[in-house]
């Protein structure tokens, strides 16, 4: 019974996983054969219709395509929420494992600064931040950045002051091992599988702030289509066209939901919880 | 000149405990002297101290007559080749995450041509791995696996091997046999024993187990709450002229 149970859940989590994965390639392969409606361009006579063949998911206040604009959309929401993903860990990880490795000045300096930025809800110091940097999405990105890097800083640096206090380390610096070398050697794959997991847990939580500060006006500005800008425009028309706010709302649900179901898996994958209770 | 002397070395801790009050002893090319004492005595922070991993406060530690305790870490580099050390816990000494051969490779990689070694001939990566599992009698294809998919004995062995895989003058042994069965701990020495005359090594063997001590040292120091209390020739264990606390010992183990 064990047995079945170890390995029918994973295998549950790969299916759930591949067929959302496979949802959005036949999106992407859709965005590039099938495109013929410009996102932003702009036609009085066909605004707010109805589904059609024409338009699969009707036409917004100003006559654009729904899904032109939610599939050109997914490029800057999903690869906005990359690029700050991947800055917050560039910086975070090599902050993590210096402060961690290092012990001392360093480390307070770099964790006295985490505990400044932590002192407040995620959502509130980015809605401060991209409000002083003035509305853009560059200034939200830099926002969410400042905001992020300090969770892969702390849970590298706890990972590594754990690690650091191994006789394989000591061993290692017996043998020579410089002290770059140590981490990158020894310490790197104790924090990649932590790192990835904590990542896709976060991209999730990352395209929900993009979302969520384009919505209130401080993220991508129009023409931009941008899920949570688009939700924005759509607002006086919820009651009228309800579709308009619909659409990008379940856009923002589904790539939630695979970062979600991603990061189930690599968890699984990296076995984090199993590796942590022993 | 002797290879390893350490002169009046003093060490207390931050809480103000004097963990090693003045040690003074040395130790000789091909030699294997034996530290003996009870636990939490300051044995595994002495040798922490020769493997250059805690500073002392007092004193000096002259490997080959060259001073290690006031250099950095880049100075030191050259020096740590010739002091290499098997530690307590095999597990605890093995990265879990990295393969065996990986662990294996580590200390050679860091020297590469600048480490001259007489007994084993490094032409590849596997060529070398393999002669390092033949000298500690192991089957090569172990090499390919876990730590956590050896047993103890066999892992201590693996550790046993990085450490003389840069073939150095002295080897710091801290406690070997302590976390291994009775005929795990047994075939551990002969291994050591082995490898000592095989490789010209020497060895400082730390232990507060008195027979494996005397098995293995022809010197022996006895250790009591940071100080040595008694040193002498492995055939003088049983001499009246012993301290004290060695006969304390001695009693225990009979």
């Amino acid at each position: 019974m064990e047995v079945t149970a170890k390995f029918s859940k994973p295998t549950y989590k790969t299916i759930s996983l591949f067929i959302v994965i496979g949802l959005i390639a036949t999106v992407a392969a859709y965005t590039f054969l099938f495109l013929k409606h410009d996102p932003s361009f702009v036609n009085l006579n066909e605004r707010l219709l109805p589904v059609s063949l024409e338009h699969p998911l009707g036409t917004d206040h100003l006559g654009r395509d729904v899904l032109t604009r939610i599939l050109l959309g997914s490029q800057l929401t999903v690869g906005y929420g990359f690029l700050a993903l991947i800055a917050a860990v560039a910086i975070g990880v090599p902050c993590g494992i210096f402060a961690g490795f290092k012990g001392g000045l360093l480390d307070r300096f770099f964790m006295r600064i985490a505990d400044a930025f932590q002192s407040f809800p995620d959502t509130i110091v980015a809605i401060v931040l991209s409000g002083l940097l003035g509305p853009g999405i560059e200034n939200l990105l830099i926002a969410i950045v400042l905001v992020k890097w300090v969770n892969y800083a702390r849970l590298v640096r706890s990972t590594v002051i754990v690690e650091r206090q191994k006789d394989y380390i000591s061993v290692a610096k017996v043998n020579g091992l410089s002290s770059w070398r140590i981490m990158s050697k020894h310490l790197y794959p104790h924090i990649i599988g932590h790192v990835l997991v904590l990542a896709s847990l976060d991209l999730g939580k990352i395209i929900l702030l993009i979302s969520a500060l384009s919505y209130i006006g401080l993220g991508a500005q129009p023409p931009a289509p941008e899920w949570g800008a688009m939700l924005n425009d759509a607002r006086p028309y919820f009651q009228s066209v309800p579709s308009l706010m619909v659409f990008p709302g379940l856009a923002i649900v589904l790539v939630v939901l695979l970062t979600n179901l991603l990061g189930d898996y690599l968890r699984d994958k990296f076995d984090v919880k199993k590796e942590l209770s022993s | 000149m002797s290879l390893l002397e350490l002169k009046n070395v003093s060490k207390t801790y931050d809480n103000g405990e004097a963990v090693l009050k003045g040690i003074n002893f040395s130790l000789e090319k091909k030699e294997c002297v034996g530290l003996v004492g009870e636990s939490g005595c300051g044995k595994s922070t002495l040798a922490r101290c020769i493997l250059q991993l805690a500073s002392i406060d007092e004193g000096e530690i002259l490997l080959n007559g060259t001073a290690l305790h006031n250099k950095n870490e880049r100075k030191l580099k050259p020096y740590r080749r010739n002091i290499q050390t098997v530690m307590q816990n095999p597990t605890a000494s093995l990265n879990p995450k990295l393969k065996i051969r990986e662990s294996l490779l580590d200390p050679y990689l860091q020297y590469g041509s600048q480490a001259v070694l007489k007994h084993f001939h490094y032409t590849n990566e596997t060529k070398f791995v393999k002669q390092l599992m033949e000298a500690v009698e192991l089957p090569e294809e172990l090499a390919g696996r876990y730590p956590h998919e050896l047993s103890g004995g066999q892992k201590q062995r693996v550790t046993i091997a990085r450490a003389i895989s840069l073939e150095p003058a002295l080897v710091v042994l801290d406690e070997p046999t302590s976390s291994l069965d009775i005929l795990s701990q047994s075939a551990t020495l002969k291994l050591l024993n082995g490898l000592r005359q095989q490789l010209e090594l020497s060895y400082l063997f730390i232990s507060h187990d008195l027979s494996a001590v005397n098995m293995m040292s022809q010197k022996i120091l006895v250790m009591k709450e940071g100080s040595i209390v008694d040193r002498f020739e492995q055939e003088e264990l049983f001499s009246e002229s012993r301290h004290d606390y060695t006969k304390e010992l001695i009693s225990l183990y009979q």
